[in-house]
């Protein structure tokens, strides 16, 4: 039946060469923990990506019951992590999945480092990847204020005045950002729509060519 | 692939009729034990996801992610802490050097060279040698960020105070009855503008939740005052209201 389905659908749009595209390349012994075992170190880029998954999901469910306003962004996650189903493991996935993928986007960082993977010919791909850590701090640096408790309010009031304090484009990034003079209302919407648009917009981007560029080049050989 | 005259179509789409069968390459002939992607190695990949996922949703229940209490903007005695991995930034401007006069060398000069070398990497190292001992500059470099990094976050955790941190940002919920006359006198008196309307403190006024304190220490307090914050005669009205405002106060629980 699903040969059926597939064959159907293979005849009409010719999905066979896109799929061995996706699933067909070979993985070289010298990346395989099965074979040496110190080759878990190619593992965190897998895990980066793994966890980003489950950042996108989990973050699908909160904005099921988030609010962002100011008047009720604070009690609807109370609500959440008190009151729903399963909230307190939602939000606590995505949580820690903040931090773990830091952890594991470093680990990654330098495993490619020290290996002196970017080099010739993939140093385009390493430009990407320090643009997926930048945009990964910044989903960071936006989620943090969407609970709107005090450390999120205070944390952003700090981290704003340091923007402020580089000429020109400080107040510039402060207008963009704040929304306006004051941390309230418009920066909660402004962050909320960064964190939940812009940069995973630019995320699923970057990541998208990061994955183009190691397939068509291979994964770097055995130092 | 067929091309040029005789290609037959799918209709009148441009997708070839010749159909190729799904077969994975034979990696058998590779060097060194090669193995297909899909499905052997992803399968294993996964074994190894789901491990970590395992530990991921043991810390997810151990350690409830944390919820402060509501942001209040006037609340000016907070202190600040960014997340974990911001702590070396906003250490690195606690410094003499990097602070006041000098802040654009904490905020754009050196995490401006660092994350533009990091960036530019590439570009920098352009030898062909990979092995980390035989680029002694690129290695002792980015050492050299890995300490700094380290040992700035672990001062900025070091030199943090923890306790204070939990107790600022706790949760506070007090049920009381508004309709109390001893709440009426609170707000009637200065009381309200340094302990809130909900007596659970502010900027220069502790929580009067819970304090475990008898009625008469407390008119001793509204009359003489506590040092430094509370001064003496705050309180100003008959003994009788005092005596209800006490009372009231010394009823209040978390």
């Amino acid at each position: 039946m699903l040969q059926k389905i597939y064959d159907w659908v293979d005849e009409r749009l010719d999905i066979t060469p896109l799929w061995r595209d996706v699933a067909d390349h070979e993985v070289p012994e010298h990346v395989n923990p099965a074979h040496h075992f110190s080759a878990f170190v190619y593992c965190f880029g897998g895990l980066t990506f793994f966890i980003t998954v489950i950042q996108i999901l989990s973050g699908m469910f909160l904005t099921m019951y988030y609010v962002p306003d100011i008047i009720n962004a604070w009690e609807s996650v109370y609500y959440l992590q008190n009151e729903v189903a399963f909230g307190v493991i939602v939000r606590g996935m995505h949580h820690w999945g903040a931090s773990l993928v830091i952890v594991m986007m470093f680990l990654h960082t330098l495993r490619v480092f020290f290996q002196g993977a970017y080099k010739k010919p993939r140093e385009l791909n390493w430009v990407v990847g320090v643009l997926i850590f930048f945009v990964m701090l910044g989903l960071g640096f936006t989620g943090y204020l969407l609970p709107w408790d005090m450390k999120a309010l205070f944390a952003t009031k700090v981290g704003i005045e340091i923007a402020m304090t580089i000429p020109v484009v400080g107040p510039l990034a402060k207008t963009f950002l704040a929304g306006g003079e004051i941390i309230g209302a418009q920066t909660l919407t402004r962050f909320f729509a960064i964190h939940v648009f812009f940069l995973p917009a630019a995320l699923l981007g970057l990541m998208g060519a990061h994955f183009l560029m190691i397939r068509k080049q291979g994964i770097s050989g055995p130092l | 692939m067929h091309r040029g005259k005789g290609m037959k179509f799918v209709g009148d789409s441009r997708v070839p009729a010749e159909r190729k069968p799904n077969i994975p390459k034979d990696y058998s002939e590779y060097p060194g034990k090669t193995e297909a992607f899909w499905p052997n190695f992803l399968l294993k990949e996964w074994m190894v996801g789901a491990v970590f996922l395992i530990g991921y949703l043991i810390l997810t229940v151990a350690h409830e992610s944390p919820l402060e209490r509501k942001a209040d903007p006037t609340d000016a005695g907070y202190i600040p802490l960014p997340d974990w991995y911001f702590l070396f930034l906003y250490q690195l401007l606690k410094y003499k050097y990097a602070a006041g006069d000098y802040v654009l060398i904490g905020t754009v000069i050196i995490p401006g060279l660092a994350f533009g070398a990091l960036m530019l990497a590439p570009f920098l190292d352009t030898g062909s040698e990979r092995r980390p001992s035989r680029r002694p500059i690129a290695t002792g470099l980015m050492l050299l960020g890995l300490i700094s990094v380290t040992y700035l976050t672990w001062e900025s955790v070091v030199t943090h105070d923890w306790e204070k941190a939990k107790e600022q940002g706790k949760i506070v919920n007090v049920s009381f009855d508004e309709n109390d006359p001893g709440y009426k006198i609170y707000q009637k008196q200065s009381c309200v503008g340094c302990h809130g309307d909900s007596l659970s403190g502010g900027a220069s006024g502790p929580s009067l939740v819970g304090t475990g304190l008898k009625p008469e220490e407390i008119m001793k307090i509204a009359k003489e005052g506590k040092p430094p914050g509370m001064p003496p005669n705050a309180f100003k009205g008959t003994d009788e209201e005092l005596e209800k405002l006490a009372t009231f106060i010394s009823k209040l629980e978390k």
